[in-house]
């Protein structure tokens, strides 16, 4: 049975004195009937995918509309010529996030984590905690169970898709995963990780998905930027003993009754915001003639 | 919805959407999957978002990738049409409007290499799962993810429990299924989904029986070579 409420995650990691990552280890061992070998390997696997995803990004690639390719090594270049406020660890997750985004666009292999148009957040934040602290791969497996868990409980109770809940749905929930991924990471408790995710979803409320031309391009490339950023922020606030005060999985019903009333034309439909501008409009026109 | 881990992290899949390209690829295998021979001729009917923003998604490339047996995490998908014509499968692209259907579908038309044919229309459901909508014109509505059995025959008496008894003698455990007629005594069709695989040779004993116009399977044993 999966879970239904990150309270309930909280209960089990008190009653069982067991970590985060372990209950929801167990969960898919239950669920699946696979030991916890086969488990760890799946999840291992799908890290070294993002791995491999991140490390053959091609800044010469353009996507199929010609708007997305090329800024993840932008970045990257300020980043070395030191011009960037963000400093070096944060930088690192913006290129990273860029360039898994654009990899996406550009129908190259990626990891849906939780959705293919979300793909950028939770590789980011992790990629770069493991190359700046030299985590271990267990670790790094480990925080993947952790955002798992959270995703799990976004899905039972809102939804991970665009078309459903809009972009909070898609950018909220990997910003969520991530929060809590990182807060683990950095030696929070569950109650740190339930609440990180809480904030971090908070923070993305109510955006829209207005994909210009209606394609995974713009503005969801840049939109993983701000997902693994804001993950980061919330991952330490929660670490420094900051809490929600709306409670977690209210938070997460939250989402859902906003994504329940948001029109269709924000709903990655490619008609309202951004893809309704003149520009995008533009955009579309083009794509159409094509 | 309740989920596992894996259907939230993950797939590993070639981008740039789980719907419009993981999804389509999905619809382009089982649809091969379903002929069971290497495709001579494909019309592809697009519907909905899928003819709206396909193209830019790779819909179409990543449909033709399903149909030369790709899965959705194969880097081969951007040059499926290259591929395409390298192993000889002529396709076609065009529009349509399907009645009911959902927003993501298409309406596929094969012909093998051996000049059997087949129809589906099939969509895509989100996070690259897929149903199976319609198969020969008559509703389907599965997900392709079971072993299914689908025999077209004389709306007779006899011909479902001679059906069920030739899988049970093979010890092949029915999941669900689901018994349609256009008319009485017109034509009938079984669409039956199996915990487990049904040998070839009762597929074979199927279309030899008598009544029985057509016998469709989908296997789970994925062929690179038919």
């Amino acid at each position: 049975m999966s879970f239904r409420s990150l309270e309930e995650i909280i209960l089990q990691c008190d009653k069982q004195q067991k970590p985060f990552w372990e209950i929801i280890l167990e969960e898919d061992m239950e669920e699946r009937m696979v030991t916890a070998t086969e488990s760890i390997e799946k999840m291992e696997q799908l890290y070294l995918a993002m791995k491999h995803a991140d490390e053959v990004y091609d800044e010469r690639l353009k996507s199929a509309s010609n708007l997305v390719g090329g800024d993840g090594a932008r970045m990257n270049q300020a980043m070395v010529e030191n011009k960037t406020l963000s400093g070096p660890f944060i930088s690192e997750v913006i290129a990273k996030a860029l360039k898994m985004g654009e990899s996406n666009a550009c129908m190259k292999k990626i990891v849906a984590a939780p959705t293919a148009g979300s793909c950028g957040v939770i590789p980011a934040v992790l990629l770069s905690y493991e190359e700046k602290y030299q985590a271990s791969r267990q670790r790094m497996i480990e925080a993947l169970y952790v955002a798992s868990g959270i995703g799990e409980v976004i899905a039972a109770r809102a939804f991970l898709a665009g078309a459903a809940g809009g972009c909070q749905a898609e950018i909220g929930s990997a910003s969520a995963m991530a929060a809590g991924a990182l807060t683990y990471l950095n030696g929070g408790n569950q109650e740190n990780i339930a609440h990180a995710a809480a904030m971090s979803l908070k923070n993305l409320l109510g955006l829209v998905c207005d994909t210009v031309g209606g394609l995974v391009e713009v503005p969801c490339v840049k939109r993983n930027v701000v997902g693994a950023v804001n993950a980061i922020a919330s991952a330490d606030m929660a670490v420094a003993g900051i809490r929600s005060q709306i409670p977690p999985d209210e938070v997460i019903d939250a989402m859902r009754d906003i994504g329940e009333v948001l029109p269709r034309s924000l709903r990655e439909t490619g008609e309202g915001g951004l893809a309704a501008t003149p520009t995008g409009q533009e955009i579309m026109n083009r794509l159409i003639k094509q | 919805m309740a989920m596992n881990v894996f259907d939230i992290m993950g797939p590993i899949m070639v981008g740039p959407s789980s719907s419009h390209t993981a999804g389509a690829v999905r619809i382009g295998f089982t649809a091969r999957q379903l002929l069971r021979e290497e495709i001579k001729h494909v019309k592809l009917y697009l519907h909905g978002s899928f003819l709206a923003t396909g193209k830019g998604h790779g819909t179409d490339k990543a449909l033709i990738a399903g149909l030369l047996g790709m899965k959705p995490d194969d880097e081969r998908i951007p040059y499926s049409f290259q591929y395409a014509k390298e192993c000889g499968l002529d396709y076609e692209f065009l529009g349509i409007e399907l009645r009911n259907a959902h927003p993501n579908s298409v309406l596929i038309k094969l012909e093998g290499i051996k000049g059997n044919k087949l129809e589906l229309v099939a969509s895509s459901v989100g996070g690259g799962a897929i149903m199976i909508n319609k198969i020969d014109g008559v509703e389907a509505d599965i997900s392709g993810g079971y072993p299914t059995l689908i025999v077209n025959n004389e709306d007779k008496p006899g011909h479902v429990s001679m059906v069920t008894s030739v899988l049970s003698q093979k010890a092949v455990n029915i999941g669900t299924m689901r018994i349609y007629r256009d008319k009485r005594g017109g034509n009938a069709v079984m669409i039956i989904e199996c915990d487990q695989e049904v040998p070839m040779e009762v597929i074979e004993l199927l279309r030899k029986a008598e009544g029985v116009r057509k016998v469709t399977y989908l296997s789970m044993e994925e062929k690179n070579e038919f």
